[in-house]
């Protein structure tokens, strides 16, 4: 029997496991919508802008392994989506994304809503298609999701003309897929593992360098087990923040541009980095020629391609993390290095990452709040700027993949959304996004969303009148020059939430924090909790870019009420 | 792409891949070369001896690490089969240019000397000038252009390299 275009589609997602989407429809897609609305078993979501949809995609998948399915019309609703293709590019996350497109006859004639969407996308995919005959439709569909899935993950695009949809063809889902370099290598070598192993032996002062592709990898417990056989200590990447609980005493968090100094010295002081799953990303090196100058590097990445790209290693593992680590275990010395962990404890001591005590509500304040009220159970997806560095410096993650956010392309207004997905992909977990009241303003569109989608989640308006970040560089780099960074007419945050129909709080006061997130926790469905915090308060520890640790500026002690 | 006259001291390498017989896979071919900064000197595609695969010839700007970063990129597209880097390799490469020179009685017959000693040929006469149909490796193509000056050359049109490697006697 034959299929439509559209139930070629539809059939796909099915099989390949997926029950929610993402979606706006508009004339081009509309064939597909007609067909979605009789699979109930494909759950859509209706987002009110584009890049809501791809951002919510986002934050289901990174809250739960699979692949996010957005889906939009051609044109301004391609187009819409091109900001989070780019952020799930970067950040190597798994999306399907499928468009409309006009009818075939129609392709490259301008006509109305006709963009080039494969051409627009084609830097911010790992691969995208534009579908000329309904009966390549299932191949594609299958590629798509072996392609988003396999080796490092990233979006792949299906863009579908319109008579595409509608158009009829055999659908056989078990065609063999015929991607002959496609396949990913999993396993490292073993002369390399076995170089990889001395080196460790000889190290006295050996760190772990632990990024995102842990947690893609699910590798918690072996970099756990890993971490404590050698005692060898961890710092994790923005994106690998949660690869290990916060309270191990092995892991000393967050390095870099906004890192711990104990972190960022642990760095600089190690005689071996094994870095796993990350890409030496300038927000964690800063200057090349400063970085780790006496350690040598075993980098360890599924992506042949990132080994040698910022950084020369000695040993390069191709291979999956997980896969990798379970080689190395059998294998890794059972050792201690009491100076080194002692020199570490010490840097803590001496280095602690601290905020003042004082009456004034300060983000660093609430977010250890938050953080305690949630026994560091909760997903915490943030935005862009200080907030998400506020956030990731003080959350304590009890639990592993419980960070989501925009780490490569850093876009603010990803808060909303991808939070909205992560508790749609989670409906038992709690979610919290810490916002900050510039990104807040780019997406909050989706809190209707959310009151449709009954997703629950609990927004910490980090508020402070202004692109905070920004204001941060102009204080410390552009001679105190506010330019276009204060905002003066911010709505009334309890209002608008009224308007949405949820609760809002306003908290002025440091005393209401600790109620007004409790108050959060119990009140069912969404809530968004204005924090009215000090507006001038920075972010520490600070690297300036392009700088190495020698540079790195601890909190001012003049700040210190 | 570059079309200099002076001797080109810019190491560059060469790179072969077979690739899908697809729209729009040259695009993400040169496109990923682009975005990641990458220079290419010349490129050439043309149809393989397997039905829908097509090979090409890149010769990008740039040393070893380069070339390693470009073929490690380039694997990564789906559309690529494979990718070889056989600038250290045993190969035969080719260029064709097409030279249109000034000539004009007096120096026709000077101009024929050269070309044949270049073993080119000439494809077409006017009064006032000369096509010549060159064919040999990079280094061949700018001595003879650079012999050619001399009597002004109004264009030069060039295919970029193709190479194959030779097989081991």
């Amino acid at each position: 029997m034959k299929l439509t275009g559209s139930e070629i589609v539809c059939e796909a997602l099915i099989k390949e496991g997926v029950d929610t989407v993402f979606g706006l429809p508009g004339g081009a897609i509309l064939p597909f919508y007609q067909t979605l609305s009789g699979y109930p078993q494909l759950r859509h979501i209706l987002v009110r802008h584009e890049q809501g949809a791809v951002m919510a995609a986002d934050g289901y998948a990174r809250a739960t392994g699979k692949v996010g399915v957005c889906i939009s019309t051609s044109g301004p609703g391609a187009t819409n989506m091109v900001t989070g293709l780019a952020v799930a590019m970067m950040d190597s996350v798994p999306i399907v994304a499928i468009t409309g497109q006009v009818a075939r006859p129609a392709i490259g004639t301008d006509a109305f809503q006709e963009t080039d969407v494969t051409g627009v996308t084609l830097p911010v995919t790992k691969h995208n298609y534009l579908v000329m005959n309904a009966a390549d439709l299932p191949r594609i569909l299958k590629e798509a999701f072996f392609v988003a899935r396999s080796g490092k993950p990233g979006p792949v695009l299906i863009d579908i003309p319109k008579d595409v949809q509608t158009e009829l063809a055999d659908f056989d889902y078990s065609i063999e897929l015929d991607l002959p370099i496609q396949t990913p290598i999993l396993k490292g070598k073993d002369s390399d593992i076995k170089k990889a192993i001395k080196m460790i032996e000889k190290a006295e002062r050996p760190l772990i360098l632990a990024g995102h592709g842990v947690i893609l990898s699910q590798a918690y417990e072996e970099l756990k087990e890993f971490s404590e056989k050698s005692q060898i200590p961890v710092v994790t990447t923005l994106l690998g923040l949660s690869a290990m609980k916060s309270n191990h005493v092995l892991n000393l968090g967050l390095p870099g541009m906004h890192g711990s100094a104990f972190a960022n010295k642990a760095i600089d002081e190690a005689d071996l980095i094994i870095a796993i799953g990350m890409r030496f990303d300038d927000r964690v090196t800063g200057n090349l020629k400063t970085f780790a100058t006496k350690a040598r590097i075993i980098h360890i990445d599924i992506d042949p391609s990132e080994i040698g790209k910022n950084i020369l290693p000695e040993i390069a593992i191709v291979g999956d993390a997980g896969t990798v680590l379970r080689q190395l275990l059998p294998l890794s010395p059972k050792k201690t290095h009491p100076k080194w962990l002692q020199e570490i404890d010490q840097l803590r001591i001496n280095h602690p990452l601290s905020y003042p005590e004082t009456d004034r509500i300060l983000p660093q304040f609430i977010v250890e709040e938050i953080s305690r009220i949630t026994k560091g159970q909760s997903i915490i997806v943030t935005g862009v700027g200080q907030h998400q560095m506020w956030a990731g410096q003080l959350y304590e993650f009890k639990d592993n993949n419980l960070f989501i956010s925009s780490g490569g392309v850093g876009a603010m207004g990803f808060e909303v959304p991808a939070a909205l997905g992560a508790q749609v992909g989670q409906p038992d977990k709690v979610v919290w996004t810490i916002a900050g009241d510039g990104g807040f303003q780019m997406t909050l569109t989706e809190l209707a969303t959310m009151v449709e989608a009954n997703a629950p989640v609990k927004i910490a308006l980090i508020n402070n009148f202004s692109l905070g970040m920004v204001r941060q560089w102009q204080e410390l780099f552009y001679e105190k020059d506010y330019f276009a960074t204060l905002y003066t007419g911010n709505p009334d945050w309890v209002k608008l939430a009224d308007a949405y129909g949820i609760k809002g709080i306003k908290v002025t006061e440091k005393d209401g924090v600790e109620t007004a997130i409790e108050q959060a926790m119990n009140t069912p469905g969404p809530v968004l909790v204005d924090f009215q915090v000090d507006k001038e308060e920075n972010v520490y520890p600070f690297i300036p870019p392009g700088g190495g640790v020698e540079q790195l500026i601890e909190y001012p002690d003049t700040k210190v009420v | 792409m570059t079309t200099k006259n002076t001797k080109n001291t810019i190491p560059s390498r060469t790179v072969t891949a077979l690739v899908n017989d697809k729209p729009g896979v040259l695009n993400r071919i040169t496109s990923m070369l682009r975005r990641r900064g990458f220079n290419i000197q010349s490129l050439a595609v043309g149809h393989s001896e397997i039905e829908h695969l097509s090979r090409l010839t890149v010769v990008v700007e740039g040393g070893d690490d380069i070339v390693e970063k470009i073929t490690k990129q380039l694997h990564k597209l789906i559309d690529i089969i494979k990718v070889n880097d056989i600038s250290d390799d045993n190969i035969v490469s080719r260029e064709l240019a097409l030279i249109k020179v000034n000539s004009d009685t007096k120096t026709r017959s000077e101009i024929m000397q050269i070309v044949s000693i270049y073993r080119a040929k000439i494809v077409d006469v006017s009064s006032s000038s000369i096509i010549i149909e060159a064919t040999g490796d990079d280094q061949k193509i700018k001595a003879l252009q650079d012999l050619l000056s001399s009597f002004g050359i109004v264009e030069v049109m060039r295919t970029g390299l193709i190479a194959m490697n030779r097989e081991k006697k």
